[in-house]
Parts: C-alpha cells; sequence; structure tokens
C-alpha cells in the first residue's frame, strides 16, 4: 500500500511537471529562436515529437524513467550545446549520426540555442510533418 | 582511422583536395577521423573492425557542373568515388563507401524539387531531397498526388529508387525503381547525359516515357556503377478519393496456398493497395511450446499448425487489403473481394475495416480505429513520410537480407523450413518460422525479412550475425532465392549468387565497366562489379 502511495504521489507530481511545462508552451516562440526550432522540426521531430510511438522520445521515457528528466527533447532544460553537438555528431545505438550537408555547423549552433534556452522562450511544441500538412489541408478546406 | 584513396600518398591527397576545394569551395570538404565520422556506417556489423570500410574525404557540390567537375578530378587522380543521396542507406551500408580510402560524393546539397506535375502526375528531383522535402513540397501547394514513401522519410527518392527499394501504397508505384521515368547521369568521363525523351532536345516528355529510342542504359545505374544520378523523374498517382481497409481470415495453414493466389489476382488486376499477410498465431509465439512447434526442424505438419491454431482458437492466415480510389469503388473492390476468397476457400472470414475520404486527418493517420489487429502503418500505406519505422529497430541497427521468392504458398512454406532451418545454428529471433508471412512489396515479388540487430560494443554478436547473413545469402541462393539488395561488405556475395552460365551477367558488368571506367572513379566494387584496375 505503501508503495501505491508513492508511486500516486510521484504520479501527480509527473502531472504537475507537465502541466508546468505545458502552461509556457504556446505561440511561436522568441524570433531569435525560429531558425533553430525550424532545424528541430525537420531533423530532430520525426523521432523525438511529443507523439505516441516514436523511437527517440519511447527509448528516452525508458532511459529516464524514475527521473524528473522529460523524453521529448523539446522540453529539456538539462541539455548543453556541446552535449547536443556530440549527440548530432555522432549519434547514439541507432541513431545515426547527422552530417555537416544535412544540419550544418551554423545550423547546430541555432539548434543548440533552441533547445537551451528557456522554456518559455521556446513557444509551443513543433508538430510531427505529416499533421502539420493534415492541418494545412483543413485550412485549405475551409 | 584516417585512410588514404587507392595507390595515393599523403602528398597526392592534400593535393587532390586542393583540387576539390576550387571546384566546391573549401567549405564543402571534409577529411580525417572527426569529420569523417558521420560518414561510417553505424549500422555496421563489421565495425571497428578490419572489415570496415572507410572513406578517406567527402566532397559536396551544389550542382550538376560541379558535379562533372569532381569526376573530372577524380579521374585526374585516379581516385574512387562513392555517391549518397541523402546517405540514409541504413541496414545497406549507410554512406559508407564500397573500396576503403573513396572520396565520398555527399549530393545532399542538391536538393532541388524541379517539378511536380499534377495534371500529367510526375515529379523531378535532385538526389538531395528527401521524401519529407518532396512532401513538404506536395502538401504546401496542395498538389493532388499521393508519394509512395519508404519507411524512414529522410531517404532520397533518387537513392531509395537507385537501391530499388520500395514503399507501400498500388503494385506499380511501390517499386521505386520501376516508377521512375527518366534520369540525367555524370558518366564517368564526367559527360552529362540524359536517358529516354530527356535525350531528345526539346522534348516535354522526359517524365512520361522513359525509353526514348534504341537501348535504355538506366537500369545500369541502380545498384550500379556506371555514373552519378543527378536529377532524376517518378511517376506519381493522382491522389486517390478514398480509402479502404478490410481483413480476410482463413482456418487451416495450408489455405495460404488459395489466398495468395486470389491475392494475386487482385493485385495484378489493380484493384489492392499494398496487402498485409500474418498469421494470427503469432501472438502465441511467447508460448514454448508453440515456440518449439513453429520452429522445429524441417518445420511442423499441416496437422501439427492446425491443431495448434484450433486450440487457440484462431484462424491460421490473415490478409489485411487496402483499396485506394473512388468511394463507390473501393467498395466494390472489397465486396469482390470478399466474394470470391469467401466461396472459394472453406472457412474463410471477412472483417470490414476502416474507410474515410483523403487527405486523412490526424486520428485517421494514428490508425486508431481500425477494429482489427493490423501490421499496416498507416501513414505509410497513405504516403505520409516518417520515421515511425524507428521503433522497431534494436541495439545498434541491423542488416537486411530480404530473398525474393515466388509469389505461391508452396515456395512461402518451403522458405520457412528451409531459411528456418538454416537459421537454427544461431542464437537470434526466429525470423523464419512455420508462421512467417511473405512481404508483398515489389510489384509481382515476394521477400522474406532477416535482420538481426548490431551491437558496437558487441564484436562477438556482431560477427555472429556477420557470419549469418553470409550462410543465409549462400543457403537461399541454392534453392534460387536471391536477396535484392546488399550492404558493400556483403555485395560481392550476394552479386556471385547470380551465376548463371559461369557468371556471364558479372562478365558483361565487368566488360562495360572496363570500357567506361577502366580505373574505377565512380564506386568501384558496387554492385559486385569490379573495373579491370580492381580486379587484378
Amino acid at each position: 500500500m505503501r508503495l501505491l502511495v508513492a508511486s500516486a504521489a510521484l504520479l501527480a507530481l509527473g502531472i504537475g511537471v507537465v502541466a508546468a511545462q505545458e502552461a509556457t508552451r504556446t505561440g511561436p516562440g522568441a524570433p531569435e529562436l525560429a531558425e533553430g526550432k525550424a532545424v528541430y522540426a525537420h531533423w530532430c521531430a520525426p523521432c523525438h515529437a511529443n507523439e505516441p510511438g516514436l523511437a527517440g522520445t519511447m527509448s528516452l521515457a525508458v532511459k529516464y524513467e524514475g527521473t524528473d528528466i522529460p523524453a521529448v527533447l523539446e522540453d529539456r532544460t538539462d541539455l548543453s550545446a556541446p552535449v547536443i553537438t556530440f549527440f548530432v555528431r555522432n549519434g547514439v545505438a541507432w541513431m545515426p549520426p547527422f552530417r555537416p550537408t544535412e544540419i550544418s555547423d551554423t545550423e547546430l549552433e541555432q539548434l543548440n540555442a533552441y533547445l537551451t534556452a528557456p522554456l518559455e522562450d521556446r513557444g509551443a511544441h513543433v508538430p510531427l510533418l505529416g499533421e502539420e500538412m493534415v492541418e494545412l489541408n483543413a485550412r485549405g478546406e475551409q | 582511422m584516417s585512410v588514404l584513396p587507392p595507390d595515393m600518398d599523403a602528398a597526392g591527397f592534400a593535393a587532390l583536395l586542393d583540387e576539390l576545394r576550387g571546384a566546391v569551395g573549401a567549405d564543402w570538404i571534409w577529411s580525417g577521423d572527426t569529420d569523417m565520422f558521420p560518414y561510417r556506417d553505424s549500422f555496421s556489423p563489421v565495425w571497428n573492425t578490419g572489415e570496415e570500410r572507410h572513406a578517406s574525404a567527402a566532397v559536396a557540390p551544389e550542382n550538376v557542373e560541379q558535379v562533372s567537375a569532381v569526376v573530372r578530378i577524380a579521374n585526374r587522380h585516379r581516385v574512387p568515388l562513392f555517391p549518397i543521396s541523402t546517405g540514409k542507406n541504413f541496414g545497406y551500408g549507410g554512406p559508407s563507401p564500397n573500396v576503403n580510402g573513396s572520396v565520398v560524393l555527399d549530393l545532399k546539397r542538391m536538393n532541388r524539387v524541379l517539378e511536380v506535375n499534377e495534371a500529367r502526375n510526375f515529379c523531378l528531383v535532385e538526389p538531395g531531397v528527401s521524401y519529407f522535402d518532396l512532401y513538404r513540397h506536395v502538401e504546401e501547394r496542395g498538389l493532388k498526388v499521393m508519394l509512395d514513401v519508404p519507411d524512414p522519410g529522410w531517404g532520397s527518392p533518387i537513392g531509395n529508387s537507385l537501391e530499388r527499394g520500395v514503399g507501400y501504397t498500388m503494385p506499380h508505384f511501390r517499386d521505386h525503381f520501376g516508377a521512375h521515368c527518366g534520369m540525367e547521369v555524370v558518366l564517368p568521363d564526367g559527360e552529362i547525359m540524359r536517358t529516354g525523351m530527356g535525350a531528345l532536345p526539346g522534348s516535354d516528355t522526359w517524365q512520361e516515357y522513359p525509353y526514348g529510342f534504341g537501348p535504355d542504359p538506366a537500369g545500369l545505374f541502380a545498384q550500379g556503377n556506371f555514373g552519378v544520378v543527378t536529377k532524376m523523374g517518378f511517376r506519381l498517382l493522382p491522389l486517390p478519393e478514398y480509402y479502404r481497409t478490410g481483413l480476410i481470415t482463413v482456418r487451416k495453414r495450408r489455405d495460404l496456398v488459395k489466398l495468395i493466389a486470389h491475392v494475386n489476382y487482385l493485385s495484378d488486376s489493380g484493384m489492392v493497395s499494398e496487402v498485409r499477410f500474418a498469421s494470427p498465431l503469432s501472438t502465441w509465439m511467447g508460448d514454448p511450446d508453440f515456440l518449439a512447434l513453429a520452429t522445429k526442424a524441417g518445420g511442423p505438419s499441416d496437422t501439427e499448425m492446425d491443431a495448434a491454431a484450433e486450440t487457440f482458437g484462431l484462424p491460421a492466415w490473415a490478409v489485411d487489403l487496402q483499396f485506394l480510389g473512388p468511394q463507390a469503388a473501393t467498395l466494390a473492390q472489397w465486396e469482390y473481394a470478399k466474394d470470391r476468397i469467401l466461396s472459394d476457400i472453406v472457412g474463410a472470414e471477412a472483417i470490414d475495416g476502416d474507410h474515410f475520404k483523403l487527405p486523412a486527418s490526424e486520428e485517421q493517420l494514428e490508425n486508431t480505429t481500425q477494429p482489427y489487429a493490423s501490421g499496416v502503418r498507416r501513414r505509410a500505406a497513405l504516403g505520409v513520410p516518417s520515421l515511425g519505422i524507428w521503433e522497431i529497430v534494436r541495439d545498434d541497427g541491423h542488416v537486411g537480407f530480404f530473398p525474393v521468392i515466388p509469389r505461391d504458398g508452396e515456395a512461402v512454406f518451403e522458405a520457412q523450413r528451409v531459411l528456418g532451418d538454416a537459421q537454427r545454428e544461431f542464437p537470434l529471433p526466429p525470423y523464419f518460422s512455420a508462421i512467417t508471412a511473405p512481404l508483398f512489396w515489389h510489384t509481382h515479388t515476394f521477400q522474406m525479412v532477416f535482420a538481426p540487430s548490431v551491437k558496437h560494443d558487441d564484436p562477438e554478436h556482431n560477427a555472429m550475425v556477420h557470419r549469418a547473413m553470409k550462410k543465409m545469402v549462400a543457403v537461399a541462393a541454392e534453392l534460387g532465392w536471391g536477396d535484392y539488395r546488399a550492404s558493400p561488405i556483403y555485395q560481392d556475395d550476394v552479386s556471385a549468387t547470380y551465376s548463371f552460365n559461369n557468371h556471364v551477367l558479372r562478365r558483361f558488368h565487368e566488360q562495360l565497366k572496363d570500357a567506361v571506367d577502366p580505373d574505377g572513379i565512380i564506386a568501384p566494387g558496387r554492385g559486385g562489379i569490379w573495373p579491370r584496375r580492381f580486379r587484378s
């Protein structure tokens, strides 16, 4: 029973953390972060978005289970530019490294700026490409 | 692990890089361990062994003129180039070359969608365009065409089709090379050639008639090394109005023979999109007794499998049918499929699936409303690129062996038995067993999948996988089942199995290679084709 109570407390805490993040994640975000956010949307979100069934988000959920580190990269506040740069250029597990022809050094700096900015400056989470297009289609039909 | 190009010293390499910088600019040349790390094959089973292939440098031109200039420079220095499009050919070598010391010709910067024509249903793209890019181009303009996309959307339509990759919509679009129409190629001497109607100045039918006049060499550039493809056209499916699914199950193991024959009829008549065969019994593979039965040496009998199915209360096989087209047509096709199969196979049953107008909503793309368990990945089924497939990747990636087998139930049973027995000596998951279903990807043939994982920090595991890959290629070939696509480290093994008349096909390719590229400037060894310089 004690375990159950502890789990419920953790769950409540978890929900609190998520709710706090959601509250700050609206709008387009700070203009100076727009390029980095676009890099994230194009190269990272297909695997790391806040959506079900994505390998990157699922594997980080397992890795950080029991901690307060979020599974969604876009919600992280503990990342530094050298850490992001290392993973982009070296990959990890089945995530391959990304070449400068894909994410240029300049774009990598922009990505670093986005993922290390205060949460309230990042704006709403980026959508998956498919969903973005669904929304575009829906707007077109109205 | 810095390497130099073949037959070249450090001074020669420095001179080469200087010339390449002059052609593409200093920002677009890379060499040295750190910069070349992303050009390694991160899915390699020979990672950090002497068999791993390393490039010496990478060069990234931004247009066809620069590609031509790079090829001419490589000729002068007798340096092999290894062209990549988006470099995402994972499971088949990624961006790494056949020959150590090759210079990767990274075409990712050439990323223009040159045309998407929704009235005549084609596109023309450059190699660095990804399926994500092409999809975005189509959707942002509201063009009424449907792409046919492979599993990972970061791949290139050109790269994927030149590897003879596949997708998941209508039969003639799933074969991506088969759906191409017209290409531009930089030849090994640096000349720029166009195939088909592209060879006729003033023609406006490059993407509509692939052949032009005389022999069509386009096939030489798929899994080959006769040039660098810099533009390519593809036929596109007009956006269908409606999508519909339905599931048909059959009770007995041997019912698969008739079921496949019916599905062949439906597919070859253009009535169905991709179909997914599966065995509902697969849900019992966690049961040790059933696992032992399904993987029994020599294969279980039909009677044993039928008894197991009856015990579990499950049908032996199921096929997930998908229909694209006008609403009334999809309904008529589904009704026809049900009538045709249920009237011929005793005990067959049908379940109506989802059906909705296209384009799909977010919920429909998530595939949450299908009334039965389905292996269909809805985004891919509707031509929406994603990386959703990555959820099945384990460890540090995998290698892939996909033998081509006949679209025939008896052949499926034989492949289950033979390949199941062949993999028995390796401590791997049962890729082949009595419940292994065929994959219907290419337009007119089946394949099966063998894709063991690799682990960067476990060389013994990787060595076992490496041995298993080679054995599966050899055993399958004894039965006439050839691999359709291979990583550079397996291309010689696979090529050697296509040996009719004392390997005349390979010898013919070698003659061509010697004639147009004797020094091996373009990807020597790719497709198992080695020019004279490297044969000796």
